[in-house]
């Protein structure tokens, strides 16, 4: 485990390093979007407010002579989007579905904005976010304005990319299993072939060195949760180094995904905690009483941090990962910008880059699931652990 | 924003991920870990079995084998043992044989010699009495001739012995 975490650290700290640059940079656009008066900035605001395609407007920009931004390149790519950008021009419009109390349910293609410059049923794309607006059908985001209150009684359950993303992975992992499932009914008792052959070694490690070292003997019951919870991670890190449709999405580096997985995992523990594990928390035993007023307060913040970091954890290395990959392709436009020559030069020193990124970033999709699913197990196995008899 | 977007949990996303995360969670348990998990311990379970009915079967072939060589030992010892036993009955019927055979021909030897002594005495007694008659009768002869010269004494004498018959009387 120690180059992993080695590599965990490394990625982790030049990914907060990006994050730092990238906040700068979004400072500037705050003010620039604040401040409609400043002519050169108004073409990076249109950006910010369309950003559902910021991947594609960065390049567009840097196409039509304009600045080319990698950090809205890259935090585009590991955004959420209302439509998935194929290639080019071509977006493949994905359902808006959007909810309150005014209005009710309204459900409409992410064509209609068309590409967020455009408002429709009185919402519109305003900094990648679904806003409701009184201007009529049409308007040009600029000219529109957002209705505050309304906006914050809307409720958006919207197909975005990463939703999508989700489904077609969650369908793979049914498809996958349940064929397996039924290879292993039909050919009860006989060796594994095929997918099932592939498939097997990840269960029989995740049952073995994850579920049963971790948990211990009441492990079986966990088992469908960290199985569906490692392939799950493991899948979408796979599906997220994809470049193209249907991959791309960076769902596990989304923190509202990493957020209810963590949540699961929290609440299994709190549910299946013993008496013992809560013994543990509330009152140590053994402990002088003064020393709990320390103890306990410090134990139940635990509780809490665990899943809080399992979260965190999966979404920082998976986002970063991402991060570097794009930041050293980047690298070749904003060398290309200052002249083709050195843009050609640095594109081998950056293919070379993101190749080795990509390769460690498939280590890393392995092992942050193993991770993820591996201290997800020790939480619950220390919550289900039989008090021992000294 | 941008940035705070990214680490601010959006609401569809997490609605979306709770609800079919866990449909397929509950899907998942049911129709395919369930068998999987099952089928992987039933096969485990059966190769288990195998491996110790083979060790059984092993441990078995390896007593018959044991045992087999017992009997075969057993045998062997038992054929040496008869062998040596008939090897000891002959030399003893030999031995017997030859001893006994040994007594007889001594006991017909020196019966034998008895009798060849026996009949040698008997001879000699025989001789002795016909010497002693054939003098007699030589000199009775001798008496009853008179001779006038050596000559004719000595053709008397051999007449005399040639007339007696020493097998008779």
């Amino acid at each position: 485990m120690s180059i992993p975490n080695l590599l965990r650290t490394a990625s982790l700290l030049i990914g907060s390093f990006l994050f730092g640059a990238a906040s700068a940079q979004h400072d500037g656009h705050d003010h620039a979007t604040h401040d409609h008066v400043d002519v050169v900035d108004s073409t990076v605001a249109s950006v910010v407010a369309a950003d559902s395609d910021a991947p594609k407007l960065a390049l567009e920009e840097a196409e039509h002579g304009g600045r080319f931004d990698a950090g809205k390149l890259i935090m585009g790519h590991i955004g959420d989007e209302h439509g998935w950008h194929l290639w080019g021009h071509t977006t493949l419009p994905l359902p808006i579905i959007v909810y309150n109390t005014e209005r009710g349910v309204s459900i409409f293609s992410s064509g209609h904005f068309d590409h967020g410059h455009k408002t429709y049923g009185g919402y519109m794309i305003h900094e990648g976010s679904i806003v409701a607006t009184k201007d009529a059908d049409g308007t040009d985001v600029h000219h529109a304005t957002i209705d505050e209150p309304l906006t914050k009684a809307t409720w958006d359950i919207s197909i975005t990319k990463n939703v999508l993303s989700l489904f077609i992975s969650l369908a793979i992992l049914l498809f996958v299993f349940i064929n397996v499932a039924k290879a292993y009914t039909r050919r009860a008792g006989q060796a594994p072939t095929g997918f099932q052959n592939m498939v097997e070694p990840i269960i029989l490690f995740v049952r073995d060195d994850v579920a049963k070292s971790a948990i211990g003997p009441r492990y079986m019951t966990f088992m469908p949760y960290l199985l569906t919870a490692f392939f799950f991670i493991f899948l979408n890190n796979l599906l997220g180094l994809v470049p193209f449709f249907p991959g791309g999405a960076n769902l596990t580096g989304n923190i509202a995904v990493t957020l209810v997985l963590a949540l699961i995992t929290f609440i299994i523990v709190t549910v299946k905690g013993n008496k013992h594990y809560w013994q543990h928390i509330l009152a140590m035993p053994g402990v002088p009483g003064w020393v709990l007023f320390i103890l306990t307060p410090v134990e139940i913040l635990g509780m809490f941090l665990k899943p809080f970091v399992l979260m965190i954890r999966l979404f920082a290395n998976i986002t970063a990962g991402h991060i570097i990959a794009l930041s050293f392709f980047s690298l070749i436009f904003v060398f290309g910008e200052t002249n083709a020559g050195a843009g050609y030069g640095v594109s081998v020193m950056s293919l070379a880059f993101t190749v080795f990124m990509t390769m460690l970033e498939l280590l890393v999709a392995f092992i942050q699931a193993y991770v993820f699913t591996f201290l997800s197990a020790m939480y619950i196995g220390a919550a289900v652990e039989e008090p021992h008899h000294h | 924003m941008l940035l705070a977007s990214l680490v601010e949990p959006s609401f569809g996303l997490i609605f979306w991920m709770t609800l079919s995360f866990l449909i397929v969670l509950f899907i998942l348990a049911k129709f395919a870990w369930k068998p999987i998990l099952n089928g992987l311990k039933e096969r485990e379970a059966s190769i288990a079995d195998a491996l110790n009915e083979a060790k059984k079967a092993r441990e078995e072939n390896a007593n018959m084998m044991a045992k087999n060589e017992d009997l075969m030992r057993q045998a062997r010892e038992e054929r040496e043992l008869l062998l040596k036993e008939a090897r000891d009955i002959r030399d003893r019927e030999i031995a017997g044989a030859k001893a006994k055979a040994k007594a007889e021909g001594d006991a017909l030897l020196a019966r034998a010699r008895e009798e060849i002594r026996n009949e040698k005495n008997a001879a000699i007694t025989e001789m002795k009495n016909q010497v002693a008659e054939l003098s007699i009768l030589v000199a009775e002869r001798i008496l009853k001739e008179k001779l006038g010269d050596a000559a004719a004494q000595k053709a008397l004498v051999d007449k005399v012995i040639g007339e007696a018959d020493l097998r008779k009387s």
